[in-house]
């Protein structure tokens, strides 16, 4: 195909102009763009971006590396889709766009394939993500990882191998579908009717987490389903330019779970939330799934948002441990001093939690796919702040990418790790001893960063701060 | 610009500091304002003042223009590239250089973003009141060429009333300092005030020096819903009348309040014809008597509701809101045209009436929202730039309601500066002596006129007729 064939045929598939023309180039969203930070670049802002990809579209402009550059430099982050008043789509124009330069020659067809590959083969089937978990577990126990070293495959994907190795959360040596029961029931009554929808990375690198929120769940009253048929949400697929894909996974889900009677549809994962609460508008035109789409969207529920609105009530040991002021105690610990128990629901007010001594310096970082996609941004800390002992610090910058974003910080990892840099370095300013996040990605990049930039602090999901606070 | 001279400006700023791919012309070939655009030669981005002397040195040699430019956020194409023009970017000049508490001053470099700054000096309780709605994104710099008003003008005036003291490079390449710390001083022309408001026509900006005050301890901000129009701008006539002066009033049409609604979700009243955002601040008692005061100004005119705002987060929600105003309104329509025309307090009302008339008149939806305190209004038309007939209209709607204000004793552009956009205006309003007399100024200053030629006047026939929907409308810019 002749090159200008070549080019017209990828611009059709760039979004239609009504999208394309809603940016008024007003500069709102400079602010909060963390590679316009980076760069002062007008190239590498949301704003630049929008207008090439505008000119690209119209055929005003060739794509050339420097687009192509830019537009994976981006983060995908969504920030500037949150600070614009205009309404303006980015993260479909990003996502489209990306689609296209992967077509064109400035980005290796190997990469392109190994990318598709590595998201439909191994992220979106569970027996093949539980097989590279367990390579991986078996590759940090042993040492794997000089033979593997030695045969270049990661190469392609950065060249800092051996830095991304620590990327990879340890992994939990149980995956957590297996111990999940299909239907869970709590010890009392049934107050909520709910599913429960495991993730995919949640199910095998952060495998306890997800026991975590059952178990915490079944306290608040949760009778839980999970369908065993249910599959990965499709997110990473989408926003890397396959969304033919990822939207036969949103339809096998919608069937794993239109089977089951349910209230709420539980997600820990701020990216399975987001796009799972999409399925609605993604599906929109297709005749047979559009109403069950809806359906399913409706009821999705990120955990702290459930918590925050449902206000269910927990029995906490209100004094964690009368020994260590500042560490989280170990399980030992926690059973030698639970003498002092108090029912309360969540989120409590303040008055209640004042009451307890403050001994948990907590601080929390906003996923970009809750705060920003969901619009999650208060929930969570509110019920932090309600939880007793918990000395809560508000983090600067809390709603700034850390970098993980999707895969980027595998493929980009040197422009991931600049902006882990700042993170870090305002989680080190809160002086807090743990940092809650609600997303595998970004506690996989925050852990990384503890260990890089030598920053002591503890990196939890929120569920899993509760759950050590529950009585035992 | 022939390759001797790029070469030539390459090797002065670096070449990791000069960009001329077309990537980057492209995204420097607008700034805020709809409409303009024009591709540069080349974009720089100078370390020193050694280096912007030089390439303005160059450009009195080499025949080109240079176009100063901030976060490119300026509403009259201020920053907008010119033929055959370099632009100079100003944005990495971002240091705070001193905080002077003792004679409450602050040395800023240009490209100092206006909210970085105030959260700095806040921290030491003092205060630099100029927030314009995009005090999150744009520069001291661009405030002081464009000098910038804001939410809190009312009370605390535009940024004119801060600025002491300016370093900046002449078109020849010299380096002029002017003012200083000292609050009174009449050696001589006021040059400083001269150079604010220039709009990057007679000097790049290096250096500024900034009046600070004591932050004010108490504030209240209120909310005032209104059925009517009409009944919003007479509260704000009596609150002025009665001698309050709240540090902020501002002014939200329905078609305002459902745009910005839409976007923040914050229980904005959406069948309300209008609503006034108020605050009253200061340190002491009189904080709560003048909001009492308000409130029964506003009952007096029909308001509907008022609520107070809890606290200082619900405060900051609420300007936030009305900051997002503008961009808010192109979520009902691509183009938005906004305007800046300014009346006398007392002749709101009127004002706020012939906007309506005008949209009725030339069948356009106009948003309407500003600094009612102020008297400065943004009717901002809800356009769409590639239909040439709704272009039009527009324009039509616009010479109006210009006409109209100057009737009444206004003015075309209370804060945003004349630039490109509203440059055929300006003789109605400063006449012709008045014109002529900054011309010559120019003419004395910039010699060879490529200081960001063609903004705020022009010599060459001046563009009739419709605003210009395409690029290759656009006539040159030379003088
Ligand atoms: C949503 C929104 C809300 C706004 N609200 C307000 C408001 O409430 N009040 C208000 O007054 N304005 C407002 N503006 C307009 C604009 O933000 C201001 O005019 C601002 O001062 C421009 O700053 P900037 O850094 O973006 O400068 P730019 O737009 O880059 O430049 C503005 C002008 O300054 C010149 N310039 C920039 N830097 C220098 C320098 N170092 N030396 C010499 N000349 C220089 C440029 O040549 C140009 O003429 C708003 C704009 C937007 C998009
Ligand atoms: S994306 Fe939104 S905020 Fe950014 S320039 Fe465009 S309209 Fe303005
Ligand atoms: S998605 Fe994030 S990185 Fe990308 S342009 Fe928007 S704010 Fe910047």
């Amino acid at each position: 195909m002749s090159k200008e064939i070549q080019y017209k045929e990828l611009l059709k598939i760039l979004p239609d102009d009504d999208i394309l023309q809603q940016c008024i180039h007003c500069g709102m969203c400079l602010a909060t763009c963390p590679t316009y930070e980076i760069t002062k670049l007008e190239r590498s802002s949301p704003r630049g971006r929008i207008k090439m990809i505008k000119s690209v579209a119209r055929g005003e402009m060739e794509m050339s590396r420097i687009f192509a550059d830019e537009m994976n430099f981006c983060l995908d982050c969504q920030a500037c889709e949150t600070a614009c008043p205009a309404g303006v789509q980015y993260g479909r124009m990003i996502e489209t766009a990306r689609v296209v330069i992967d077509q064109t020659e400035y980005v290796s067809k190997f990469s392109v394939e190994i990318k598709k590959f590595v998201l439909r083969k191994i992220v979106a089937s569970r027996n093949g993500l539980k097989i590279v978990s367990r390579f991986l577990w078996i590759y940090q126990k042993t040492g794997l990882q000089k033979l593997i070293r030695a045969t270049g495959i990661l190469k392609i994907f950065s060249k800092n191998l051996s830095e991304i190795e620590t990327l990879s959360p340890l992994i939990a040596d149980k995956f957590s579908d297996t111990q999940i029961n299909e239907i869970e029931l709590p010890t009392g009554e049934v107050k909520y009717k709910t599913a429960f929808h495991f993730g995919c990375l949640m199910n095998t690198m952060f495998a306890d987490i997800n026991i975590d929120t059952i178990d915490v769940l079944k306290e608040c009253g949760c009778k839980i389903i999970t369908p065993k048929d249910q599959v990965c949400c499709g997110s990473l697929m989408g926003h890397n330019g396959d969304m033919e894909f990822a939207l036969k996974l949103a339809r096998k889900n919608i069937d794993a779970f239109e089977k089951h009677d349910y209230d709420f549809l539980i997600s820990n994962s701020a990216g399975c939330g987001a796009f799972m609460k999409d399925y609605a508008h993604l599906l929109e035109d297709d005749p047979d799934y559009a109403e069950k789409a809806k359906r399913f969207s409706s009821k999705v529920k990120d955990v702290m948002e459930f918590f925050a609105e449902q206000k269910p009530e927990l029995t906490f040991q209100s004094v964690i441990s009368k020994e260590s002021s500042t560490r989280l105690p170990d399980r030992q610990a926690e059973k030698s001093s639970s003498n002092d128990i108090q029912q309360i629901s969540l989120p409590i007010n303040r008055d209640r939690n004042d009451n307890h001594k403050k001994n948990q310096n907590v601080t929390y970082h906003d996923a970009c796919h809750l705060i920003h996609a969901q619009k999650i941004s208060t929930q969570p800390r509110e019920v932090i702040k309600s939880l007793p002992g918990v000395e809560y610090t508000e983090l600067e910058e809390a709603s700034w990418c850390c970098g993980s974003a999707g895969i980027y910080n595998v493929v980009r990892y040197d422009d991931a790790v600049k902006q882990l840099e700042r993170k870090m370095n305002n989680i080190k300013n809160t002086k807090a001893k743990i940092v809650l996040t609600g997303n595998p990605g970004c506690m996989g990049q925050i852990k990384h960063g503890t260990q890089k930039f030598n920053v002591d602090v503890e990196v939890l999901h929120p569920v899993t701060l509760i759950k050590r606070m529950l009585k035992k | 610009m022939d390759q001797y001279t790029a070469e030539k400006l390459k090797s002065m700023v670096g070449a990791k500091n000069y960009f001329d791919s077309k990537e980057d012309k492209l995204v420097y070939s607008y700034d805020g304002t709809p409409i303009y655009q024009q591709l540069p030669e080349a974009v720089l981005f100078p370390q020193d003042e050694e280096q912007i002397s030089q390439i303005l040195k160059l450009a009195n040699l080499e025949k080109f223009n240079v176009v100063p430019r901030g976060s490119g956020t300026g509403l009259s194409g201020g920053s907008i590239p010119v033929d055959n023009s370099v632009v100079v970017v100003m944005t990495r000049w971002n240091k705070i250089i001193e905080i002077d508490e003792d004679n409450l001053t602050a040395w800023v470099q240009p490209g100092v973003i206006t909210r970085a700054l105030q959260k700095e000096v806040e921290k030491l309780g003092l205060f630099y009141p100029p927030d314009p709605g995009s005090l999150n994104v744009c520069t001291i710099g661009g405030n002081v060429a464009n000098n910038a008003g804001g939410l809190r003008g009312l009370k605390y005036g535009v940024t004119k009333n801060y600025v002491l003291g300016v370093e900046m490079i002449l078109p020849n390449g010299d380096l002029l300092k002017t003012g200083g710390k000292n609050m009174k001083d009449v050696a001589g022309y006021n040059l400083r005030d001269f150079i604010v408001g220039s709009e990057g026509t007679i000097g790049i900006v290096t250096k500024i020096l900034l009046k600070l005050i004591p932050k004010p301890t108490k504030s209240i901000t209120l909310l005032i819903y209104f059925d009517k129009l009409t009944d919003a701008g007479k509260t704000v006539s009596d609150i002025i009348a009665s001698h309050i002066v709240p540090s902020m009033m501002e002014f939200l049409d329905n078609t305002t309040i459902n745009c910005v609604e839409d976007y923040t979700n914050i229980g904005l009243p959406r069948n309300s014809e209008a609503i006034l955002l108020i605050e009253v601040d200061g340190r002491g008692g009189e904080v709560q008597e003048d909001a009492e005061l308000i409130r029964k100004i506003a009952v007096k005119n029909n308001a509907s509701a008022l609520k107070g705002a809890a606290n200082e987060e619900e405060a900051f929600v609420l300007k936030t809101a009305r900051r997002s105003a503008f961009s808010a309104l192109a979520r009902k329509m691509p183009t938005t045209i906004l305007e800046d025309a300014t009346v006398p307090r007392s002749e709101l009302p009127v004002m706020i009436e012939k906007v309506s008339k005008a949209a009725k008149m030339f069948d356009v939806i106009i948003g309407n929202f500003g600094h009612a305190g102020d008297g400065n209004l943004h009717p901002t038309c809800l356009t769409d730039e590639r239909d040439s007939k709704a272009i039009e209209r527009a324009h039509l709607a616009f010479d109006f309601i210009f006409n109209e204000a100057i009737k009444l004793g206004g003015t075309i552009s209370g804060e945003h500066g004349t630039g490109l956009a509203k440059k055929e205006f300006l003789e109605k309003v400063a006449g012709p002596v008045g014109v002529d007399m900054m011309k010559k100024i120019k003419k004395a200053i910039d010699e060879n006129n490529i200081l960001n030629p063609g903004k705020i006047f022009t010599i060459s026939p001046k563009c009739e007729g419709i605003l210009p929907a395409k690029r290759e409308q656009i006539k040159d810019f030379h003088v």
